[in-house]
């Protein structure tokens, strides 16, 4: 029998990790949205970012640092053959002049140990932009292919992703510092401060997103893309400008995902793909249409993920991704499917 | 110069040809029509204009070569599409529709955008009552007004409509119709795409008539609807 203070710890856990996989599970819903994209590479920023998070230590470099340049180098190149005139500028800004800057920044920065926060900061600055970059060279190109054909790119991206994260970070695991020493008690539910930081992050990332895709015009044309693709083309809108603009959402919010659960867990340099994984589950509850249904589904993997940990530790992943059958059966039988364009 | 000139255009899909070798002129300022029977390749013809989807021929718009650029940069420039399937933005409002269909003017000041709005919702009072309401909850023919809207919206120099009367009730059609009288007297030229030939004729100076993917008779429309063929064709032998 389980007495009420183990049951609100697991339950507190269960949406601390929740929030996590709910900040993925849009990412994941988003990029789908926009670009009919299953990023699956969104483990490894996840990844790369708690790693970078852990290793700053106010003297090296962050090494991924290397790796964003590179797929700059290699997404510019792959650019450059088509580009011409003021499309060749951009292109060589955004992946030559911007990871370039990027680099110049922190390297100004990190010797300044100006604390956890900018060391936050930092990790997101070197790897969000992987996101963008992995776009321009994986799926921009392939945008009017199927979902499939998509997906499988997804799947090569991520294998080689995965395969240079070993490389740059090493077979090593690492976990970063707690944002917060801090202790919140309020009655038998005791809060560490970095759950609380965690869901103050996602929340306000969510409140961000909401406001950005409800207020802006950048937001709107991300949305109608994502409604309809010829109506967004139909009115002006370059769809692999909002296929971009979606995969730098995706790196962001994945990258802060990543510095937010440094501190909870350690992470090695795949990691994340078991992470963003249950993100993907939350986000296929969602139909990968829904933000809301895949935001609370996310939490409800969470919390089935560490009553699964408590009860029978050994079949936890297992019994979190068995809850993903139940709910495609559901959705078959309503018959609601995210159906390939044309 | 015409505004639009296409010329000797052809489509293929999967080897089969839909549209072969057209060619189509439409001056600044006038009505210019396509009238043809269903599968004619009316639909594939504007599809090529607008660069939805790949074709062969030269497309000219206001002396430039556009049929290299991607229907984001043709709009830009000026060209606008109204189509059969409307495509608009189902689970957004009215409103945003509308904003959306300003995209080209991104740079421009709310205020500017509001006037369009205003505009908008003068020529199509009916949307003005919906603004709030999702595009996907309204009727066909509210459907076709905000389709053509977010069209105009962005200003166009060229408003290319496909089939405006598909599907709705003769009431609306006429409205439909009035409402691209009232756009040539404001100076937007518009290519008209119709089944409804006898329509289609009256209203513009120019037409073409697409057979089998092929062009049979082009010229003045009231010629036109005066050529026994036609009338035999698409008007129906009562004349």
């Amino acid at each position: 029998m389980m007495d009420t203070s183990t049951l609100l710890a697991l339950v507190q856990d269960g949406v601390v990790n929740g929030a996590i996989y709910a900040l993925l599970a849009l990412a994941l819903v988003l990029v789908f949205a926009v670009t009919r994209t299953i990023f699956i590479p969104v483990g490894e920023i996840v990844s790369f970012a708690a790693l970078t998070y852990a290793g700053l230590d106010g003297k090296t470099t962050p090494p991924v640092l290397a790796l964003t340049m590179g797929l700059g180098l290699v997404a510019f190149l792959r650019g450059a053959v088509k580009a011409r005139g003021r499309a060749l500028m951009i292109l060589a800004l955004e992946t030559l002049g911007l990871p370039a800057t990027v680099t110049a920044i922190v390297m100004a920065v990190v010797p300044m140990q100006l604390g956890i926060v900018a060391n936050a900061a930092i990790a997101i600055l070197c790897v969000a932009p992987l996101a963008p970059l992995l776009y321009r060279i994986a799926f921009a190109p392939l945008a009017e292919a199927s979902v499939l054909v998509l997906l499988i790119a997804s799947v090569g991206a991520h294998l080689a992703l995965s395969g240079l994260g070993l490389l740059v970070f090493g077979p090593e695991g690492a976990r970063g510092d707690a944002f917060s020493d801090a202790v919140l008690e309020m009655g038998p539910i005791i809060l560490p401060g970095q759950a609380i930081w965690v869901l103050a992050a996602t929340l306000a990332t969510m409140i961000g997103l909401w406001a950005f895709f409800r207020f802006t015009l950048a937001g709107a044309a991300l949305r109608a893309t994502a409604i309809n693709r010829r109506g967004a083309r139909l009115v002006g809108i370059a769809t692999d400008q909002a296929g971009l603009h979606a995969f730098w959402l995706a790196g962001l919010i994945a990258a802060v995902s990543g510095v937010l659960i440094a501190p909870l867990t350690t992470i090695y340099y795949d990691g994340g793909f078991l992470i963003g994984l249950k993100g993907f589950v939350a986000a296929i509850v969602g139909g990968l249409v829904s933000y809301p249904l895949a935001a609370l589904a996310a939490i409800a993997v969470g919390i089935l993920e560490s009553f699964a940990a408590f009860q029978a530790s050994a079949f936890k992943e297992v019994i979190v991704f068995a809850g993903i059958i139940p709910v495609l059966l559901w959705r078959s039988l309503r018959h609601v499917s995210v159906e390939d364009e044309e | 110069m015409s505004l639009l000139d296409a010329q000797n255009i052809s489509v293929a899909y999967r080897g089969v040809r839909a549209v072969e070798g057209v060619s189509i002129a439409v001056q600044q300022g006038e009505i210019a029509s396509v009238i043809g029977p269903n599968g004619a390749g009316k639909t594939s013809l504007l599809a090529a204009l607008m660069g939805l989807i790949p074709s062969q021929g030269r497309v000219m718009f206001d002396g430039h070569d556009i049929s290299h650029l991607p229907t984001e940069a043709r709009v830009e420039r000026g060209l606008a599409l109204v189509p059969e399937s409307r495509d608009l933005f189902a689970t957004m409002t009215v409103r945003e529709n509308l904003m959306l269909g300003a995209y080209r003017h991104r740079g421009e000041g709310a205020a500017k955008r509001r006037n369009g709005m205003e505009e908008a919702f003068d020529l199509f009072p009916r949307l003005r009552e919906r603004a709030e309401q999702l595009a996907g909850t309204l009727s066909g023919g509210e459907r076709q007004m905000l389709a053509m809207g977010r069209a105009l919206m962005g200003r166009p120099r060229l408003l290319m409509l496909d089939e405006p009367s598909l599907g709705l009730a003769p009431l609306i059609v006429r409205d439909i119709f009035r409402t691209i009288a009232t756009l040539r007297e404001k100076g937007v030229s518009v290519l008209l795409v119709e089944q409804n030939a006898r329509a289609a004729l009256a209203l513009s100076t120019h037409a073409s008539v697409l057979e089998n993917g092929s062009v049979t008779l082009a010229g003045d429309s009231a010629a036109l609807a005066a050529d026994q063929r036609v009338t035999e064709l698409y008007l129906g032998a009562a004349h």
